[in-house]
């Protein structure tokens, strides 16, 4: 049984117009009839372009945004037919990781108060020295210093920020983690740091991660398999290696085509 | 003679918390039809020394310590304030990372579009709008007349940076300053964007300078690429050269940890530690405490290493420890 299937996913947003008798004139279509399932370890690559879908998809499975029809299925249970009450119990078992580090982190919280708010949705009961002990071996396992507990995020550079907030995400012990372009705000080098990061995590906690980019390149380098997204639609999927060398559909083909290469010439 | 010359540019911060040194004795140089491109990470000085060309940066904080930007016989760092207004926008022209952040959302296109014709060429209103459609024809956009008088908001993020490129090519500049131009881009619009830079300046052959921190994209588009590093270029070679025999530790450390060249599975390298910080001077090798590819213990630490021709037209810092 696959950890996550998305059966005939859709979330349409409806448009409407006019001031007092609002009628509904069109329908986006940002998720269209989504298959898709995902095994326990795995790392599925999603990319598209912006606006193609791919972040409504992860919203969705999220339940942040309900889904128009079809079913969000986590080992078995349909996650669109939960309760709101239930759903907030089971969040703990996904946590994202978000594009901009800036953003994503309460300015107004140390490092501490960040990872031990985090730490209790899940064990409620930690305190005093052993929720400490957790907040420090959480620090080491995304390679931050302990020293650093009692900072803020602004004093942190912009790998360390995305550092904690991946540290933050790992907090509640989750099953499934939604990283939404995590390394594109990120320069070459530090790029590099955290998605050798995000790959000793997955194996070690053995987590499943659907990984969102519109750079094939990093999709290429740490996804299992890919999946392509063009207008609400999964318009190819196969492991990382085939999509990239033998793309089928003529989509895959024109993004593949328009990745800019390092040709070593010479 | 070069149609720019920079030569050991320097432009220092002063702040509370001391004197940032952002760029720290900087010379290249560009010829008419050439693309030279800079690449480096956040903070390494590639825009400071772009924007200081044109008169753009801060002053104070900033300040000019040193050296010359010679264009047509004219010191870009030296010039009246008049003087360097005739030029910015009319002989150079820029682009920015941010094609929203940079149109004016009040504005229509066609207001913003003409007004360097306006101002530089003194051109009447009615012919600067037939030339400024003929423009936006130029640079891909579909139905110019009806686009002419949209909002900037009515245009996607592809579009905008079309009128962007529009606006600064109106008027024929001689240099074309690209700041990250396709960043902020998704991966088919870039390569859109990126071969109607080309063509514009096949066309009008123009000089362009490309900023860009994407290795990749740097080389496809330049002919000549200067990689910088704390205020600093460490290497200079054209991109056939610079990607198939890299000298420089850190150039070498930067391909190294791109994904796109390592095969899958493979542990990508990462560079230790932090840029250093440039408020304190920096007397030997920038690049010296990072330095784990080459040989760190013979980097010069009391004498900045010498920029030097190693092969003709690879320029390196010369480090014994960088290049080991």
């Amino acid at each position: 049984m696959a950890f996550l299937e998305l059966i005939d996913l859709k979330t349409h947003f409806p448009v409407k117009k006019g001031l007092i008798f609002r009628k509904q004139v069109d329908m986006v279509k940002a998720v269209d009839g989504v298959n898709l399932a995902i095994a326990k370890g795995e790392i599925l690559g999603l990319v598209g372009e912006s606006g193609c879908g791919k972040s409504t998809l992860s919203r969705t499975v999220m339940q942040l945004i309900p889904a128009t029809s079809g079913s969000v299925m986590l080992e078995g249970k349909d996650l669109t037919k939960t309760t709101a009450h239930h759903m907030r119990s089971q969040r703990i078992n996904f946590q994202m990781i978000f594009q901009d580090p800036y953003a994503s982190l309460n300015p107004r919280m140390t490092v501490y108060t960040t990872l031990a708010e985090a730490l209790r949705t899940r064990f409620p009961a930690l305190n005093g020295d052993e929720l400490t002990g957790r907040v420090s071996e959480l620090m080491e396992r995304v390679g931050l210093d302990r020293r650093f507990m009692r900072k803020y995020p602004h004093e942190f550079s912009g790998g360390q920020r995305q550092r904690i907030a991946i540290a933050r995400a790992l907090a509640p012990q989750p099953k499934l983690i939604l990283a939404d372009e995590p390394v594109s705000a990120l320069d070459v080098s530090i790029q590099s740091q955290i998605l050798n990061l995000l790959k000793h995590l997955v194996r070690e906690l053995e987590l499943t991660m659907i990984f969102i980019s519109h750079d094939l390149s990093v999709v290429r380098y740490i996804a299992d398999r890919i999946a392509v997204m063009y207008f609400g639609k999964i318009v190819e999927l196969g492991r990382a290696e085939d999509v990239m060398d033998n793309p089928q559909h003529e989509y895959t083909k024109t993004l593949i085509a328009s990745i800019p290469k390092i040709e070593k010439r010479g | 003679m070069p149609l720019l010359e920079v030569t050991d540019l320097k432009i220092w911060f002063h702040t509370r918390e001391g004197v940032f040194r952002a760029v720290d004795g900087v010379s290249f140089s560009a010829e008419k039809e050439q693309t030279v491109g800079i690449v480096g990470e956040s903070g390494s000085g590639k825009s400071v020394t772009c924007y200081s060309l044109l008169g753009l940066i801060p002053m104070p904080p900033g300040r000019v310590e040193g050296g010359k930007a010679m264009f047509d016989g004219i010191d870009l760092l030296k010039c009246k304030a008049k003087q360097l207004q005739a030029i910015r926008g009319k002989r150079i022209g820029m682009i920015f990372q941010d094609p929203m952040t940079c149109l004016n959302p009040y504005l229509r296109i066609s207001t913003q579009l003409i007004e360097p014709l306006l101002v530089h060429e003194k051109m009447d209103p009615m012919a600067a709008r037939k030339r400024a459609i003929e423009v936006m024809e130029e640079v891909g956009i579909p139905d110019p007349e009806k686009r002419f008088e949209m909002f900037p908001h009515e245009f996607s993020g592809g579009m905008r940076q079309r009128v962007m490129i529009a606006m600064a090519m109106i008027t024929n500049p001689e240099i074309l300053i690209a700041d990250e131009p396709t960043t902020a881009l998704d991966v088919t619009v870039q390569a859109q964007i990126l071969s109607l830079i080309k063509d514009m300046q096949r066309k009008h052959g123009t000089a362009v300078i490309f900023i860009t921190h994407d290795l990749a994209v740097i080389s496809n588009i330049c002919d000549e690429v200067n990689v910088m590093y704390a205020g600093r270029i460490v290497e200079r070679a054209s991109a056939d050269e610079l990607f198939s025999n890299p000298l420089h530790a850190y150039t070498r450390s930067l391909q190294k940890s791109i994904p796109a060249m390592q095969i899958k599975g493979q542990e990508l390298y990462t560079i230790p530690g932090l840029p250093p910080n440039v408020s304190r001077p920096i007397p030997g090798c920038a690049f010296a405490p990072r330095n784990e590819i080459g040989d760190r213990s013979k980097c010069l630490t009391d004498s900045r290493p010498p920029f030097e021709e190693m092969q003709p037209g690879h320029w390196v810092q010369n480090c014994p420890g960088c290049l080991a």
